[in-house]
């Protein structure tokens, strides 16, 4: 979708402004607020795709005054709604409805366990089927792509001819893996695509400037010779 | 998810987003903060529910406090510094080289390392969202999620550069990397002049957090001895 999460070339927000020795957190609530995320995905509701895109439906005015854990909440808060986890009214007043485990706290994450599953992660590499369209060297032209849905094709990279640097690998869709229903993976071929500053920006970017994004196979077509 | 009042919290909380000097500048009395009081209500009803364990939201926040940070990293780098085998490697198949040294998982499962050339230099971004190579590097910095980054990176990284002190011969090409999908991009710096003979501890010493993204340079030998 084109939400407000995709920032790439938009002017206005100001200086980068690092912080000397930044802590890991700023507060105590944005501890819990990572722990339970990661916790509440652990439950297995939702892909991580389906988070993300949570994330970017956010009205755009509230994404940007949030600072970043608050998006995650605000995202977190309608995963869990949407999949029947709780209710906005118990989430709005702290008060579960019945004073019951959930029928999925079967799965939730034992902290015994938490080393071992973060240690190990989520790989989204899958078994290949077939051989890649195209191979390094290969000029590729994006889709110009406007899907109401989740994508990981960025607006500033649409519709622009670039050079496949690498095959990377037959990776999970995200595009499709998102869909709170109908959920599929639908595994592609995954390539390093370049393109230069004059492709992207005209005039406008910075000489001698290149940038790759990582793109599936179905965002990318040949270009004409 | 109210909108009530947004316009109006929004410098506020823009601001602090950009500043970010704490959460406390703003409180007058004890009272929770809007943000503060939500996220409490959440971690109670999912204990209530049993759908989260309160010692297993301890045991996350202890891993990203205590075990995973960005000295996982400057080991990796140090050891590429020092070993042309393991430097091979780890340009090769980054992901299975960095796990020889005990890092891996969650947001690290696909490792690429991308080695820095007195020709070209290389920055790493996610416009999309916050993509980061938690494994190596722990959870990201502020800045690094911040709209300003994430917006400008790709289109004029010298610029952003120039705002953590740091400015490359024109030169030196700039290579921007845009994490779109599940690779997770590690920044190896060139080894800083001066650096001969060192161990790999001490090397490890001169890796920063930032040199690893692509904004900053390792420390050199010489400012390191400075700063002690």
């Amino acid at each position: 979708m084109n939400g407000p999460h995709d920032l790439g070339g938009q002017m206005g927000f100001g200086p980068v402004l690092p912080e000397a020795d930044e802590p890991i957190f700023h507060a105590e609530w944005e501890k819990r607020a990572l722990a339970l995320t990661l916790a509440a995905g652990a439950l297995g509701a939702w892909t991580i795709d389906e988070s993300r895109h949570a994330r970017e439906n956010l009205p755009p005015a509230l994404y940007y005054t949030s600072r970043y854990y608050e998006i995650w909440i605000h995202a977190l808060c309608a995963l869990l709604e949407r999949h029947d986890l709780a209710s906005r009214d118990e989430m709005a007043r702290g008060q579960v409805a019945q004073a019951a485990p959930h029928a999925h706290a079967v799965h939730a994450l034992k902290p015994e366990n938490v080393a071992s599953l973060l240690a190990k992660g989520a790989p989204y590499d899958r078994a290949a089927q077939g051989a890649p369209r195209f191979a390094a060297g290969d000029r590729v032209l994006t889709k110009n792509m406007h899907p109401r849905s989740h994508t990981r094709l960025p607006r500033y990279a649409r519709a622009r001819q670039g050079i496949i640097e690498a095959v990377r690998g037959y990776h999970v869709l995200p595009d499709s893996n998102a869909e709170p229903e109908g959920r599929a993976e639908n595994p592609q071929w995954l390539y390093t695509v370049v393109f230069d500053t004059g492709e992207l920006w005209g005039q406008d970017g910075e000489r001698g400037l290149t940038v790759s994004i990582d793109a599936w196979e179905s965002y990318l077509e040949p270009a004409s010779p | 998810m109210s909108e009530a009042g947004l316009p109006a919290r929004c410098n506020m909380h823009y601001r602090r987003m950009m500043t970010h000097s704490g959460d406390h500048d703003h409180h007058h009395d004890n009272a929770l903060s809007d943000i503060e009081a939500r996220v409490r209500a959440l971690e109670t009803i999912l204990i209530e529910k049993g759908l989260v364990d309160p010692a297993t939201l301890d045991a996350i926040v202890d891993i990203y406090e205590t075990k995973v940070g960005p000295r996982n990293g400057a080991r990796v780098v140090a050891r590429a510094w020092s070993d042309p085998d393991f430097a091979h490697w780890l340009a090769h198949d980054a992901t299975a080289a960095i796990a020889s040294l005990g890092f891996s998982g969650r947001q690290g499962e696909h490792m690429r390392a991308v080695f820095n050339t007195p020709d070209t230099h290389n920055m790493v971004v996610c416009t999309l969202c916050s993509c980061y190579p938690w494994s190596v590097l722990g959870l990201p910095p502020v800045w690094y999620k911040s709209p300003a980054y994430r917006s400008r990176a790709v289109i004029e990284p010298r610029a952003v550069l120039g705002e953590f002190g740091l400015s490359l011969p024109l030169s030196q090409a700039i290579r921007v990397w845009d994490s779109t999908a599940e690779l997770r991009y590690l920044v190896v710096p060139l080894r800083p002049d001066g650096s001969d003979g060192m161990a790999e501890d001490e090397l490890a010493g001169l890796v920063t957090r930032d040199c690893m993204i692509g904004t900053g340079l390792p420390l050199s030998p010489a400012a390191r001895n400075t700063r002690r």
